[in-house]
C-alpha cells in the first residue's frame, strides 16, 4: 500500500469505505450516511473522547474504541450497532442522568438538549441505575449568564470553546471523581474572572441547559452548537481578517 | 374547642395515604355534641425547600409544574413575583395577555368543578348509586349537558393552548411580560367559539337555579353557611379583579375591614397557623387571631369583596346571586352559604366568558411588545393572583446573583381551610342526632354530603379531583377523650 496519496479503505458495518488517512472514525462514520450518538464531540473543537457514547467495536481490538478520537487505518472492520453497542449506550446515558440532577420539565433547555435528545436515539426511557441526587450549586454570579452544575455532564465543550476559540481560557476541569466539575478561573465565582469577554460562545455550544443566559426560563434555550465549526472554519480561510 | 388531644392520637395511617383517602375525624365535646371537624391533609410536597439555589427565573416553571392542578394560576404568580425582582412593569399588552390567560384558566376550572365534579350531586341526586353519580354518569342522564360542560372546560384549556402553546405551556408568562402576543387566529378563534360556550353557561345557570328553588334548599343552608371574612383583590374601582387591584376584606355583615391592601404586607396581615395533623397551614386574618380570623376566598368571595362586576350579564347575575342568597344581616350584600360557591362559579364564567369577549377585540393583545427585560433590581418581592380558588400568594427572596434563598407560598385551599373545617361540621350536625351518644353510628349519607361540602370549596388536593367516581374517604368520630366511637371507610 502507497502512502501517497493518503488515502485508506476499510469497511463500515460490511459497506465499503475509503477516506484521508488523518480522518477520524467518526468523520467516515458520517461521511458514509451512518449515525452514532455523540455529546462530547463538536464540530470545529479539538476532539476529547469524554463521553463515551461514539464507542464502536473494531474487529481485532481488544476494546470498543471511541470513533470521535480513533484515526482510521487501512483494512479497518468497523461496526456501530451491535447489541453490545447499544446496551453499553444506553448505559452510558443512564449514567449520565443517574449522576446529575436533571429535571427536564422545568430546564431552560427542555426540547433543544442533546441529552435528551441522545436519551431519545438510545431509547432510554428510565435509568436503572440509583439516582445519586448529588448537591451541587449555581454559578450565577456572571451578570449575563449562569453555570448550573446541576446540569453539567462534564463534556468540556466550554473549556475547549472558551479556549480554542474565543482564546479567553476562563473554564478548567476541577476535582476528581465525583466532585469533578467545571470551574471558572482558579475555581473562583465566573463573574469574578476578568479573562471572561462575556462572548457567549460556551453558552451556544453547552450540549444541556447548564450554561444559560439569565433571562432564560422554561424552555427559552436556544443553543448554537453548530457556531464552533463556523467560527473555525472562518478562521481557518482568514476570511475575517484585513489584508 | 372541646376535644382533648392527649389521650388518643389518631394517627394517619401511610397506608390510607397511598390510597388517597380523605382523612376526616368529628370531634365531640362532653356534652356529645359535634364540636370540632378536622380535614387531614397528608400530602406534602415539601418543594419550598426543593426551590432554594434555583434561578428565581425557574420559579414559573417548578410551581407550574409541581402543582399540576392549577399550573397557570402558579405561572401568572411566578411571572408577577419576578416583575418586582425585575422591578419593571410588563408592557400594557403583556398586562392584558396575563389577564386573557387568567381569564381562560378561570372559565376551564370552574368548568371541571362544575359539570364534572358537582353537577352529577344534584342533578342525579344525592342517593344516587355513587357508581353512576359522576361525569359518565351525567353523560347518560343528559348527554347533552354533559357534553357542553365538557366543550365548556375545553375552550377554556384550548385558549390557554392557544396563548401559551402546549409545549411551553409552563413559561409563557415570564418576569417582565409574556412571550408572545395573540395572533389573529387566535382571536378569530375565540369569536367563533365564545357563543358556544356563553349558550353552555346560560343553560347550566337555569337549571341550578331551578334546583336552588327546589331541591337543593337544606343544602344551601345547612353546607357552610356561617358568618366569616371573605378576602379577594378588588380593581380600584372596587370592581371585580382576578390579577391586578389590591386586596380587600370584608365581613359578612358587608362591612369593608381592610382595604387597598398591597400583596407586599400579606405577612403582616395574614398569620399561619400550624396544626400536627395535617400538613396544609391555617392562614387567618392577624388582627382578629387565630382561629377567629377565619376568612374565605375564591370565587364567592371574589364576589362578595366587589361591588360589581363590570359586564351587563355578569353584573345581572351577580345581582340575582345577592338578591337570592344573600343574608339578611348585610342587607342582601353578602353570601355566607358555601354551597353558594357553585352559584358564584357559574357567574364567574359569565364574567370571563364577558372579560374575554372585550378583550379579543382590544387591538392591543396583538402587539409585539410584550416583554420589558432587566436584570436583577431587588432580592425580595411577592406576586399575587386570584387562582379558580382563591388567592395565591408568592414570596421569594433570592441573593445577589438571583438564587432563591426563601420562598413561601400562599395557596387558596390554605385558606379555606378552616372555613372546611366548619363546613364538614355543620353537615355533620345536620345528619348525625346530637348529643351522639355510645353506639352511634356515621350514616352512609352523611358521607356523601361531606365529600359535597368540600367540594364547594374545589380544593385542589389530588384525592378531590377525581373526576370519575367518588373520593375515597374515611371518617371517624371521636368522643371528647380521644376515644373512636365509630368509623366509616368508603373507597
Ligand atoms: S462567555 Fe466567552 S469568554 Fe466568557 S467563559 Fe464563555 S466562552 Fe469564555
Ligand atoms: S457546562 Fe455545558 S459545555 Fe461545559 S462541560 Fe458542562 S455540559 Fe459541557
Ligand atoms: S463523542 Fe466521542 S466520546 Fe464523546
Amino acid at each position: 500500500m502507497s502512502v501517497d496519496p493518503p488515502v485508506v479503505h476499510g469497511h463500515i458495518n460490511g459497506q465499503v469505505f475509503s477516506a484521508a488517512a488523518d480522518a477520524t472514525l467518526l468523520q467516515v462514520i458520517r461521511a458514509a450516511g451512518l449515525q452514532v450518538p455523540t455529546l462530547c464531540h463538536l464540530d470545529g473543537l479539538t476532539p476529547v473522547g469524554a463521553c463515551r457514547l461514539c464507542l464502536v467495536a473494531i474487529e481485532g481490538h481488544p476494546k470498543l474504541e471511541p470513533a470521535c478520537v480513533t484515526t482510521v487505518a487501512e483494512g479497518m472492520v468497523v461496526h456501530t450497532h451491535t447489541p453490545e453497542l447499544e446496551t453499553y449506550r444506553r448505559m452510558a446515558v443512564e449514567l449520565f442522568f443517574a449522576e446529575g440532577n436533571h429535571v427536564c420539565a422545568f430546564c431552560v433547555a427542555n426540547g433543544s438538549c442533546e441529552l435528551q435528545d441522545v436519551a431519545v436515539e438510545v431509547g432510554m426511557d428510565h435509568s436503572r441505575f440509583p439516582y445519586q441526587y448529588p448537591q451541587r450549586h449555581v454559578d450565577a454570579s456572571h451578570t449575563q449568564f449562569s453555570l448550573d452544575h446541576h446540569r453539567c455532564i462534564l463534556c468540556t465543550r466550554c473549556v475547549r470553546v472558551c479556549d480554542e476559540i474565543e482564546g479567553a481560557h476562563v473554564w478548567d476541569v476541577g476535582y476528581r471523581g465525583s466532585a469533578c466539575s467545571i470551574i471558572a478561573g482558579l475555581d473562583q465565582p465566573w463573574g469574578e474572572v476578568a479573562a471572561c469577554t462575556s462572548c457567549g460562545k460556551c453558552v451556544d455550544v453547552c450540549p444541556t441547559g447548564a450554561l444559560f443566559r439569565k433571562e432564560d426560563g422554561t424552555a427559552e434555550k436556544h443553543p448554537h452548537p453548530e457556531r464552533a465549526a463556523q467560527l473555525a472554519e472562518a478562521r481557518h480561510e482568514h476570511r475575517w481578517t484585513n489584508p | 374547642m372541646g376535644t382533648d388531644p392527649t389521650p388518643r392520637t389518631i394517627t394517619i395511617d401511610p397506608v390510607t395515604r397511598i390510597e388517597g383517602h380523605a382523612k376526616i375525624t368529628l370531634h365531640l365535646d362532653d356534652a356529645g355534641r359535634i364540636a370540632d371537624a378536622r380535614f387531614h391533609v397528608v400530602e406534602y410536597r415539601g418543594f419550598e425547600t426543593f426551590c432554594e439555589g434555583r434561578p428565581f427565573t425557574e420559579m414559573a416553571g417548578i410551581t407550574a409544574r409541581i402543582c399540576g392542578i392549577c399550573p397557570v394560576s402558579h405561572l401568572l404568580a411566578a411571572a408577577k413575583t419576578g416583575d418586582k425582582l425585575l422591578a419593571v412593569q410588563p408592557p400594557p399588552a403583556a398586562r392584558k395577555l396575563r389577564r386573557l390567560l387568567n381569564l381562560a384558566q378561570l372559565t376551564q376550572s370552574h368548568a371541571l368543578s362544575f359539570f364534572h365534579l358537582s353537577s352529577p350531586d344534584f342533578l342525579l341526586g344525592w342517593e344516587s348509586d355513587p357508581a353512576r353519580r359522576n361525569v359518565f354518569g351525567l353523560m347518560a342522564a343528559d348527554p347533552e349537558l354533559a357534553r357542553a360542560g365538557i366543550r365548556l372546560r375545553q375552550f377554556g384549556q384550548q385558549l390557554i393552548e392557544q396563548l401559551a402553546g402546549r409545549k411551553i405551556h409552563s413559561a409563557w408568562a415570564v418576569p417582565g411580560g409574556v412571550r408572545t402576543p395573540m395572533t389573529a387566529a387566535t382571536a378569530a378563534w375565540i369569536r367563533e367559539r365564545l357563543p358556544e360556550a356563553m349558550a353552555t353557561v346560560a343553560r347550566a345557570l337555569e337549571l341550578y337555579k331551578a334546583l336552588l328553588d327546589g331541591p337543593l334548599q337544606r343544602e344551601q343552608r345547612s353546607f357552610g353557611d356561617f358568618p366569616s371574612l371573605f378576602m379577594g383583590l378588588v380593581a380600584p374601582d372596587g370592581g371585580w379583579e382576578c390579577i391586578e387591584g389590591a386586596i380587600r376584606f370584608i365581613d359578612s355583615t358587608g362591612q369593608i375591614v381592610a382595604d387597598g391592601l398591597s400583596e407586599d404586607d400579606y405577612a403582616s396581615i395574614l398569620g399561619e397557623a400550624v396544626e400536627s395533623w395535617s400538613y396544609l397551614k391555617f392562614p387567618y386574618y392577624k388582627p382578629l387571631g387565630y382561629p377567629g380570623g377565619m376568612y374565605r376566598v375564591g370565587p364567592l368571595a371574589r364576589l362578595n369583596v366587589c361591588e360589581r362586576i363590570g359586564t351587563a350579564w355578569a353584573d345581572r347575575e351577580l345581582a340575582e346571586l345577592r338578591a337570592r342568597s344573600g343574608t339578611p344581616g348585610s342587607g342582601g350584600r353578602i353570601v355566607t352559604s358555601s354551597f353558594a360557591y357553585h352559584h358564584a362559579r357559574l357567574v364567574e364564567i359569565v364574567a370571563c366568558l364577558e372579560a374575554i369577549g372585550q378583550l379579543v377585540e382590544d387591538p392591543e393583545l396583538q402587539s409585539p411588545h410584550v416583554r420589558s427585560h432587566a436584570g436583577l433590581n431587588a432580592t425580595e418581592a411577592v406576586g399575587v393572583s386570584e387562582a379558580p380558588r382563591g388567592t395565591l400568594f408568592h414570596h421569594y427572596r433570592v441573593d445577589d446573583d438571583g438564587l432563591i434563598t426563601r420562598v413561601n407560598l400562599i395557596i387558596a385551599t390554605g385558606q379555606n381551610n378552616l372555613a372546611m373545617n366548619r363546613t364538614v361540621a355543620q353537615i355533620a350536625r345536620e345528619f348525625i342526632p346530637e348529643p351522639v351518644a355510645a353506639g352511634a353510628e356515621i350514616p352512609e349519607p352523611l358521607l356523601n354530603r361531606v365529600e359535597a361540602g368540600i367540594r364547594c370549596f374545589d380544593p385542589c388536593l389530588s384525592c378531590s379531583t377525581h373526576a370519575a367516581g367518588q373520593m375515597p374517604l374515611r371518617m371517624a368520630l371521636v368522643d371528647a377523650g380521644g376515644r373512636v366511637l365509630a368509623e366509616r371507610v368508603r373507597d
